[in-house]
């Protein structure tokens, strides 16, 4: 029997009834919420989840926010919600499924994702990472690199070389990584913001048991398709009103102090609030086939045009700006515990939006998948195909 | 804002646009159309006929009561993407909308009757290059006749019916036989311009040109879109298939990333494209006569989809390369189509200008 409409409101009623937000503390409100299978209604019941339509979630969400109820603060838990929980949902055993899930929805506990490396970046696949077998454990050894939220993170997503004998997309294995056991190392690594929300994390003899493996050994490529592919629908596919996102604080600014105005930026900013506009409606349209169970290829350029006006158009802010446009908040070194594209200033959020286009994959390599798995062009010329990766290049 | 616009195809949609495509593959293939520009009768009355009579489609924003289908601009948009798909010369855009859409503000059943049947072919005697909301040029009216010239009139040279603003305010219905008609060499090819030279020409007026010529030129540059949509659409879809063909260096071409990645932002802006043609179709359905959220629908589709077909158009020339710059291939056609429609009911610019104002962000 499938949830509908009408039975997730009367549930929902029910949640905030014998849970009232106003006298209820958050945390138990969100534990709650998961008991009661709103967390995410797609997921299995006894995960959070009811069996439900994905799109019924929004049903859901609305009458919640309607109530004032808490939210689980996605930007400080985007990588266990958007990458880590899909993983787990697709690819875990339920014991698994069980230990994390529910933590993770509540913010209970951070996850952060050990996949870059300094040597493994656009050709993640590259990574050279070493677990080997002992007994029931891996004993891990490598560094990754660009880890957001590793410094808050109590559990990590990692992906690691298990076989270099095989070539490489061959020999990976995905594990679940504990990020207070003897071994990880986290280090800021400070960036052109000035913060330091992404971390370096070296792991020297780090002992993770084979049960907290997600998939086969040396299928770990094929279950990191599943967190990237949710990666990128992640970053780029938030619902927006009009005007929501990057092109607001520039609008209003635009509106309240007319002594900013030139004509070459009003050229400009009409047509970055089109191109905003026009992402909106794809993202609408985009979440409309999937509610209706017909899911196209667009999820895969929303975040490619994502980048490109997040970037734009804070490049625009910083000039509409002036004087000011020549000032930056705040230059301290800091370790802010989430991420936040849109916060602060204009200085920082031009800097920030710099990121867009590298982190989750670059641009150039979504292209590459836009051409090649929905034009179906041919792939590019491959050398690296069938040999082992310990005898690759490096 | 309203609720939030339906940007899907409906099942009936998806069937009208293969009723559609079909028959334009039978009667529209390209080395008919190139052939057909050159010859004494630039538009394809027979598909016409086809379209129009054949499948109702003249009349599907005409209510039943007055002879037509009583659809919706959703349906008149999904013909229009396969119109433009195979820039089709039929005047579909110009009479079955435009036309339609200044008798519908007059609300002249007898000639909304006569389009509707697809019998009679309407033409808004304004330049085609307006946008909505700019001043239009006007003929003299002495004593009920019409005296006066205007050009840059599409598919007047096709046309029954001529809607003419006077100088008294009015909009006119002019028989064309009344006026004398002469083609203009123009960019074009499939969707050419005439003059109209009225020389004391009976009109009989229909009611205020004013309100009529805005609501027409509102839904012609919002349903361009839709056009446009079909052109950018085909561009890539042919340029994919070519070259994927093509073997230069002893490869297929469409292999190198410098081309992929081309392609692959051509993809991106049709996905956006399409769901800001959508978006303005659908606006377009359920707009009242004064409605700012239609407006910002419309000036957001031309604001986009102009530049967009036209970026297409252009990358589908260049990477056919040589075979692109010859007469025979049709891309040009699709070229000459996407540069003419990112002028017709106004330009990007136009409409950025308009946005200017309705979503209040000013001029300096």
């Amino acid at each position: 029997m499938s949830v509908d409409a009408a039975e997730l409101k009367r549930r929902t009623a029910e949640l905030l009834a014998a849970h009232p937000p106003a006298d209820t503390a958050p945390a138990d409100f969100l534990t709650a919420r998961f008991a009661a299978g709103l967390a995410w209604v797609h997921y299995p019941v006894g995960l959070g989840g009811l069996d439900a339509p994905r799109a019924l979630q929004a049903v859901v969400d609305a009458e919640l926010a309607a109530a004032g109820a808490p939210d689980n603060d996605p930007r400080r838990i985007g990588i266990g919600l958007g990458m880590a929980a899909p993983t787990l949902l697709a690819h875990g055993t339920e014991e698994q499924q069980r230990r994390y899930l529910e933590p993770l929805w509540t913010g209970a506990e951070v996850w952060c994702q050990l996949f870059s490396e300094p040597g493994a970046g656009s050709d993640l696949a590259a990574l050279g990472t070493r677990a080997v077998r002992e007994g029931d454990d891996w004993i891990v050894n490598g560094q990754k690199v660009w880890t957001s939220s590793a410094h808050v993170a109590r559990w990590a997503i990692l992906i690691a070389r298990t076989d270099p004998d095989v070539p490489k997309h061959a020999g990976i294995t995905y594990f679940v990584c504990d990020m207070t056991d003897p071994g990880v190392e986290v280090r800021p690594l400070r960036q052109i913001t000035g913060e330091a929300e992404f971390n370096e994390v070296f792991l020297t003899d780090v002992r993770i048991p084979d049960s907290r493996r997600l998939g086969a050994v040396g299928d770990g490529w094929r279950v990191a398709q599943t967190t990237l592919n949710n990666e990128r629908v992640a970053i780029g596919g938030m619902r927006l009103p009009r005007e929501g996102g990057m092109i607001g604080p520039v609008a209003t600014a635009w509106r309240e102090r007319p002594e900013l105005r030139t004509h070459d930026l009003h050229q400009r900013l009409l047509k970055l609030w089109v191109d905003a506009e026009v992402a909106r409606l794809t993202g609408e349209r985009l979440r409309q086939q999937l509610a209706v169970g017909q899911p196209g290829p667009e999820g895969a350029g929303m975040k490619l045009g994502f980048a490109r006006l997040n970037q734009e158009i804070s490049g625009l802010e910083v000039e509409l700006l002036g004087a000011e446009g020549l000032l930056y908040d705040d230059w301290t070194m800091r370790r802010p515990d989430k991420v936040d594209f849109t916060g602060r200033d204009a200085g920082y959020r031009y800097l920030r939006a710099k990121g867009n286009s590298i982190e989750g994959g670059t641009s150039e390599i979504l292209l590459n998948i836009v051409a090649e798995r929905v034009l179906g062009l041919p792939a590019e010329p491959r050398t690296d195909k069938d040999v082992a990766w310990k005898d690759l290049a490096r | 804002m309203s609720a939030q616009p339906d940007l899907l195809y409906s099942e009936e949609e998806e069937a009208l646009r293969a009723a559609v495509r079909d028959l334009l593959t039978d009667r529209c293939d390209p080395a008919g159309v190139i052939a057909r520009t050159e010859s004494d009768a630039p538009h394809d009355l027979g598909a016409w006929k086809a379209l129009a009579d054949g499948m109702g489609l003249a009349g599907l924003l005409i209510p039943e009561d007055d002879g037509g289908q009583g659809a919706t601009h959703r349906e008149a948009a999904v013909v229009l993407e396969e119109l433009g798909r195979s820039v089709a010369p039929v005047p579909y855009l110009t009479s079955a909308v435009v036309a339609t859409e200044a008798l519908l503000a007059c609300g002249d059943r007898e000639l909304l009757g006569r389009l509707a049947t697809g019998r009679a072919i309407g033409a808004l005697a304004v330049p085609l290059h307006l946008a909505p909301d700019v001043a239009f040029p006007a003929v003299r009216v002495e004593r009920g006749l019409l005296h006066g010239q205007l050009t840059g009139i599409a598919d007047a040279s096709c046309a029954d019916l001529l809607l003419v603003p006077g100088d008294d305010g009015g909009l006119y219905a002019v028989e064309a036989d009344a006026a004398t008609v002469t083609p203009q060499v123009s960019l074009d090819l499939t969707r050419p311009l005439a003059t109209v030279t009225l020389d004391a020409a009976p009109g009989r007026r229909l009611g205020d040109a004013r309100p009529a010529v805005e609501r027409a030129l509102r839904a012609g540059a919002g349903l361009l879109a839709s056009e446009q949509l079909g052109l950018a659409e085909w561009s890539l879809t042919e340029t994919v298939r070519y070259l994927k063909d093509r073997k230069q260096f002893n490869r297929p071409v469409g292999g190198f990333q410098a081309l992929k990645h081309r392609l692959a932002q051509l993809w991106l802006e049709t996905v956006n494209l399409r769901a800001t043609a959508r978006n303005a179709a659908s606006a377009l359905a359920s707009a009242t006569d004064a409605n700012t959220d239609t407006d910002i629908a419309v000036a957001v589709a031309q604001s986009y989809a102009a530049p967009a077909a036209v970026h297409a158009a252009e990358e589908a020339l260049q990477l056919h390369a040589g075979i692109g710059m010859t007469w025979e291939h049709p891309v040009h056609l699709h070229l000459k189509r996407a540069k003419a429609d990112s002028l017709a009911y106004g330009t990007a610019g136009a409409h950025r200008a308009r946005l200017a104002a309705l979503v209040d962000l000013p001029s300096p």
